[in-house]
């Protein structure tokens, strides 16, 4: 993948924002003390009077957000993962989720690739607190291409919506000219009728990788790009499940109530047959450079092409 | 004020507590003390100050009111429905299945302009709606009461930094300050005091209204409000928890307790001999 090019997530979403400005003029932005890192300070250049700091004070700035919405503008309230999700989870339910109003929340630095910060600053419960919300979409980019589909969506969408954007680099593996992005559509990104491979985010290239390594070995891998895990494409999973047999979960996030607990639920009541999640296991990181992290915890295209062959032993 | 409109008033406020007692007795639980304590502030927002349409209550440039203390919703339902925003015979199934009239306030309900109810929310959310006034250059205000223990809450000090920050003129909240908390007094409990110090330091210009239940000084407090330019304003008011039933009134007991058959009867005896005294 020597040349694939890269880019973080985060800058995807601050180029989005301020290339989405002028087609909505209700689209306001506010960070919590962290423009330079969410990138929202490309959107702070560019238009200095619809950017509101909030100040090291999250739990505020989501009702701020809430307030906004309710008189009609659309606000992007950004922030790292784990104090959008973390420290302002209550207030995201009950001031944004249950009144069902037009926020988006820009989550960014959220994983395990948040790397050096450690164990406080990496997020990998937020998926599973943003989807216990009623009415909160939940979207989680793989690459700059999807993550700037993803902002334009969640724009035009009516109602909360909740992104996760990642601090480290990723492979760019979508092409602009041809990328269509559905909310609520998982992608097919190769078929295979061994087993299947659902990926999100910055695992999505990883899985591809996987896949490439178990078709040399003779195994047929398909893999399933889920941006949106809330509301999920059920009929793409059921159909992955009574085909292949056998599916394998992977996210940058804990293994519990994330992406593989979605896929779960999901082909528990469909079509009941074994998955196997890889992400973080029921511990907290810690410290490291963010590529060493990610193979320490299992998040690596080895890691995934062993756990499909011991899948597929059984 | 005029004789003729501050006894409307009275009138007003009186209904207003009756509705109280009417939907905590029939829901069997609520917040009847807190309630009452905002029953003339209630009365006087919404039949004098805000501009609003009970057959618009999504009108964009109306006044918004966020009841930042949400679980003194059976002040605010009551208010709305003498204002005509729906029938009062909704206040009687307050907190029933089915009802429009949930437990803590929501958006869904005509005339509600936020869901709260968990403490410190609300004045975040007025925050957001002053400032996109702001944005709009809409000639509208935001009303956020909020309950003097509620002010225990960090997120209060927050939205109190972000609105002197982006100087929200526009917004107008109002602490009920009536001294009494769930565990007890609030300077016994954790005490927030002193008020109007911490919102000056924190850059609102404060003003402090020593009887919350006369309208001479009500009227005269919000004039005050309105003439201040560059900052955002909170109104301190003084105010007596259970305000208007005899065995109510500082009693912390009745923060959160419903009358049973007997005292509603009393209670509403005593607020049915003060109507009868404001007889226009």
């Amino acid at each position: 993948m020597a040349d694939v090019k890269k880019k973080a997530t985060r800058e995807s979403y601050g180029e989005a924002l301020t290339e989405l400005a002028e087609q909505y003029p209700e689209l306001v932005v506010l960070d919590a003390d962290l423009a330079a890192a969410t990138k929202t300070g490309i959107f702070k250049k560019a238009y200095p009077e619809r950017f509101f700091d909030c100040g090291i004070a999250e739990a505020n700035m989501m009702g701020v957000a809430a307030g906004l919405a309710a008189a009609g503008m659309i606000p992007f309230a950004s922030t790292f993962a784990m104090f959008a999700a973390g420290r302002a989870y209550e207030i995201v339910r009950n001031s944004i989720g249950y009144p069902h109003l037009n926020v988006k929340i820009g989550a960014t630095h959220a994983g395990i690739s948040v790397g050096e910060d450690g164990a406080t600053h990496q997020c990998n419960e937020d998926i599973a607190l943003m989807r216990t919300i009623p009415g909160m979409t939940v979207i989680v980019p793989c690459d700059d291409v999807e993550a700037k589909a993803a902002v334009k969506a969640a724009v035009a969408h009516d109602g909360p919506v909740y992104m996760r954007f990642g601090r480290l680099a990723a492979p760019i593996l979508n092409d602009p000219e041809t990328y269509r992005f559905e909310l609520g559509k998982g992608v097919t990104l190769r078929d295979g009728t061994d087993i299947t491979i659902v990926a999100t985010g910055l695992m999505v290239a990883e899985a591809l990788n996987a896949a490439e390594t178990l078709a040399a070995e003779g195994i047929s891998a398909r893999v399933i790009n889920i941006h949106t895990i809330k509301p999920l494409d059920k009929a793409l999973i059921c159909k992955a499940a009574q085909e292949t047999g056998c599916l394998v979960t992977v996210e940058e996030h804990s293994i519990i109530g994330g992406l593989g607990s979605a896929v779960a639920d999901c082909v528990t009541e469909c079509c009941p047959v074994p998955v196997h999640k890889i992400g973080v296991q029921d511990e907290f990181g810690h410290s490291g450079p963010a590529v060493d992290l990610l193979k320490e915890f299992g998040l690596s295209a080895e890691h995934i092409a062993e756990v499909v062959r011991e899948s597929l032993k059984k | 004020m005029d004789e003729t409109i501050k006894k409307q008033l009275q009138r007003t406020a009186c209904r207003v507590r009756m509705g109280v007692l009417t939907g905590t007795f029939h829901a069997k639980s609520g917040h009847p003390g807190g309630s009452l304590s905002i029953a003339d502030l209630l009365t006087y927002l919404y039949f004098v100050k805000l501009h609003v349409d009970p057959k618009h209550p999504d009108m964009p440039d109306r006044d918004r009111l966020v009841l930042s203390k949400g679980h003194c919703a059976p002040a605010l339902y009551a208010a709305l429905a003498e204002r005509g925003f729906f029938p009062a015979k909704e206040l009687e199934s307050l907190r029933h299945i089915g009802a429009m009239l949930q437990g803590h306030p929501c958006i869904k309900t005509p005339g509600v302009d936020m869901s709260s109810g968990s403490l410190g929310q609300g004045i975040s959310a007025a925050c957001g709606m002053a400032l996109a006034g702001k944005l709009h250059a809409a000639s509208y205000r935001v009303y956020a009461i909020l309950g003097d223990g509620e002010i225990e809450e960090g997120q209060v000090w927050e939205a109190a930094m972000f609105a002197a920050h982006y100087r929200l003129d526009n917004l107008l909240a109002v602490v009920d300050n009536n001294g009494l908390q769930i565990d007890g007094k609030i300077s016994e409990v954790c005490s927030p005091e002193p008020i109007d110090e911490k919102f000056r330091a924190f850059g609102w210009y404060v003003i402090t209204l020593d009887d919350a239940h006369d309208f001479d000084k009500i009227a005269a407090a919000f004039d005050e409000a309105e003439s201040v330019t560059g900052q955002p304003v909170v109104i301190i008011q003084k105010s007596v928890k259970g305000k208007g039933v005899s065995f109510m009134e500082n009693q912390v007991s009745w923060h959160g307790a419903a009358p049973n058959a007997e005292q509603y009867a009393q209670a509403m005896q005593e607020l049915e001999a003060a109507l009868a005294e404001t007889e226009v």
